[in-house]
């Protein structure tokens, strides 16, 4: 008895006999990628002003908050965020940058996943999650997240209802081309797992009434360095 | 296809009636497919490079289709080079019982679901409900759907049929809630405290997949909620359907389809969350990843030359909301998982010619064109819609349909004759406007006798005007 693949790859070969002429050829082949036109923008032509303009105003769009700060004024523009938020447990990802946190007389009690890694449940139970980010879009107003240092593994940044997240101005680019772009060696070499985050999670599905944060965190607040 | 509550499907011209005088259904899709349309247009306007993007999507998915074989062997040498298991299903028995079988190894009874068409068009939630397991919906709508023990009623918004008091007095009934209010944002919060213990307990996640890059074995699931997240997160065994059709070639192809799906879907720059995940990430994730290919028809509508551009859908329901029919009978009317333009083209070629409801749909369209227009992927569905009319009437022909005594081909062969001829054209002008008389009633004509009657029964025809164009071109000199 034939296998479901044979009879799937025997079905597509003589749904295609016809047009390819021949039997294809199943193995040890890379498929062609001839004649493909791509005459779409691959690279903005904004300056880095226009951009981090246009990252600001589109990150709004999607109701999530944007702040700017000097890199020196970062513990305490944090401070004041969980402050304001009420954030009393703060999660930390392995390799973020330590000058970037409260100072403990913040009251903000830090935990970390660096040591261990730290339960779902306490994950759960903390207040908000402080990350830095791979790139972000200015485009489309995304932050792109790859688990790398001081952005963790995919858990810390969607079980807490807060997300503060850290973006570099070196670290955004104009459109959704140039971000791919970024990201295809580390998917080549690294196979990591990438998340594209456009705002606070949402629902239309009542009465098309939108509500923002549904399952991932309820509110995400930006802070351009 | 459609799940066993429906009732046994019905020709849509009869279906769609009873949904025509929902005034209620017709006010919500109007109002739900008016705002969509208007978003979409803004933020597709905003694109100065759309055309090409359209464009290049249309070549790489021909280009998929034409090499469809190779692509899905090197998707299974990736995926498994990531650390991930493939498995093949020509049906979707096929598919139910290889996922069954995954859950009942783990001696699991309930998965945690992500909203997705292809494992509704399979009817997993069924057979494993048969199997004794339970497939939990954690998109807020399926869950409202599911809890109702409803059927959806539009791919966008699937409980747009319900108000909110309604959704309050089923999660006051179901969840146990007493003191809930019927606002929006009260609702979507008890539906998270109430998943959130669910997702934090799950030990298998099932999902779709929006693409699949070959090259890399990158697969990736688009959403708004975070329930995506969560289930392709946080088990630790994930599995995943994915139409054979759903194959991109390579990573960089996502610069296309990234730009074009959320533009076209939601009508939002980017819809909230986008997850890639490329086999399985120590440390992080699901350890365990299983992949079903999926065929059940695919390969069938890959057969017709004309036909299998239909495979280059990626599911965005665009051409639902622009679409005069869609607007007015909804997604019920469809008999199938895939209603609207696209489902007119799609459903028929998936069941095959013998499928009475499923043949009619190619006819739920007045082939206006605007779905052709939006579509993101260029897909001419309306030169489809035509070509699945023909093979239709030829479909039934070798049937012996038209065995009897049927008016209707033999005027089309008359009709064929006299447009060949300009003379003979003229005269059956004249013969037809004489005749008409008897018919026209303020200028219109909205009943024909005996067979005839067919083509006014849904329409009315304007009459031959008193003088037509080439009688009026001729006393011009």
């Amino acid at each position: 008895m034939k296998n479901s693949k044979d009879i799937i790859l025997k079905r597509i070969q003589s749904a295609l006999r016809k047009e390819n002429g021949m039997k294809p050829q199943l193995s040890g082949m890379e498929p062609p990628l001839r004649g493909i036109d791509r005459k779409y923008e691959t690279h903005s032509k904004l300056s880095q002003v226009e951009r981090l303009r246009l990252f600001m105003e589109r990150v709004s769009d999607y109701k999530a908050n944007v702040t700017r700060a000097e890199e020196k004024e970062l513990p305490k523009v944090i401070a004041d965020i969980c402050a304001v938020e009420q954030v009393k447990k703060l999660v930390i990802p392995p390799g973020i940058d330590t000058n970037w946190l409260p100072e403990k007389t913040s009251g903000v009690a830090l935990i970390s996943d660096e040591s261990g890694p730290l339960s779902i449940q306490e994950i759960d139970q903390s207040d908000a999650v402080l990350t830095g980010c791979f790139r972000a879009v200015a485009q489309t107003g995304t932050i792109v997240m790859t688990g790398g240092a001081g952005q963790g593994r995919r858990l810390l940044t969607l079980l807490p209802d807060f997300h503060i997240c850290v973006v570099r101005t070196d670290q955004v680019v104009g459109i959704i081309p140039e971000a791919f772009w970024d990201l295809d060696p580390l998917i080549r070499e690294k196979k990591v797992p990438v998340t594209f985050i456009s705002g606070p999670s949402a629902t239309s599905d009542i009465e098309l009434d939108r509500v923002e944060g549904v399952h991932g965190p309820r509110r995400l607040h930006v802070v351009i360095v | 296809m459609s799940s066993s509550k429906t009732a046994v499907p019905q020709a849509f011209e009869k279906t769609a009636r009873t949904y025509l005088d929902d005034a209620q259904l017709r006010r919500n899709l109007g109002h739900a497919t008016r705002t969509i349309r208007n978003k979409r247009n803004n933020v597709v306007g905003e694109m100065p490079d759309w055309e090409e993007l359209r464009e290049s999507g249309r070549q790489i998915k021909q280009n998929v289709m034409m090499n469809l074989d190779r692509y899905l062997l090197q998707l299974e040498e990736s995926v498994i080079k990531a650390g991930g298991v493939v498995h093949w299903a020509h049906d979707a028995a096929d598919a139910n019982r290889i996922i069954a079988n995954l859950i009942k190894e783990k001696g699991e009874s309930e998965v945690v679901k992500v909203k997705s068409i292809t494992t509704d068009e399979i009817g997993l939630n069924d057979a494993l409900d048969k199997e004794g397991i339970h497939a939990l919906e954690t998109d807020l709508a399926e869950l409202i759907v599911q809890m109702a023990g409803d059927e959806p009623s539009h791919i966008l918004v699937p409980a747009i049929h319900k108000n909110r008091s309604e959704i309050r007095d089923l999660f006051r009934e179901k969840l146990g809630i007493e003191n809930l209010s019927d606002k929006p944002a009260e609702l979507a919060d008890a539906a998270r405290r109430y998943l959130r213990k669910k997702f934090l307990h799950a030990k298998i996640g099932v999902s779709g997949a929006n693409f699949a890059v070959a090259e890399t074995g990158t697969v990736v699931v688009v959403e708004s909620e975070g329930n995506g997240r969560m289930c392709t997160t946080l088990p630790q065994t994930l599995i995943s359907v994915l139409g054979i059709e759903k194959i991109i070639p390579t990573w960089q192809d996502f610069e296309v389809f990234m730009q074009l799906l959320p533009r076209s879907s939601t009508a939002e720059r980017m819809n909230p969350y986008n997850n890639f995940w490329t086999g399985t990430t120590a440390g992080d994730g699901p350890q365990e990843f299983h992949l079903v290919l999926l065929d059940n028809g695919r390969t069938s509508v890959l057969a017709d030359e004309t036909g299998r551009d239909t495979l280059h859908c990626i599911r965005c329901s665009a051409c639902l909301n622009v679409c005069p029919v869609y607007e007015r009978t909804g997604g019920h009317a469809y008999h199938s998982v895939y209603p609207g333009p696209i489902g007119a083209i799609l459903t028929p070629q998936l069941r095959g010619p013998d499928d009475v409801a499923a043949a009619s749909l190619p006819y739920a369209s007045s082939l206006c064109g605007a779905c052709y227009e939006v579509c993101p992927v260029k897909i001419n569905i309306p030169e489809i819609l035509v070509h699945l009319r023909n093979k239709g009437v030829r479909h039934k022909k070798r049937r012996g349909f038209f065995s009897g005594v049927r008016i209707e081909p033999v005027i089309m062969k008359m009709a064929a004759h006299a447009f060949r001829r300009r003379a003979l054209y003229e005269m059956a002008q004249k013969v037809a406007r004489i005749g008409q008389r008897l018919y026209v009633r303020k200028g219109i004509i909205s009943k024909l006798p005996f067979q005839l009657s067919s083509w006014t029964e849904m329409r009315d025809l304007k009459p031959i005007p008193e003088q037509t164009f080439r009688e009026w071109w001729r006393t011009r000199s």
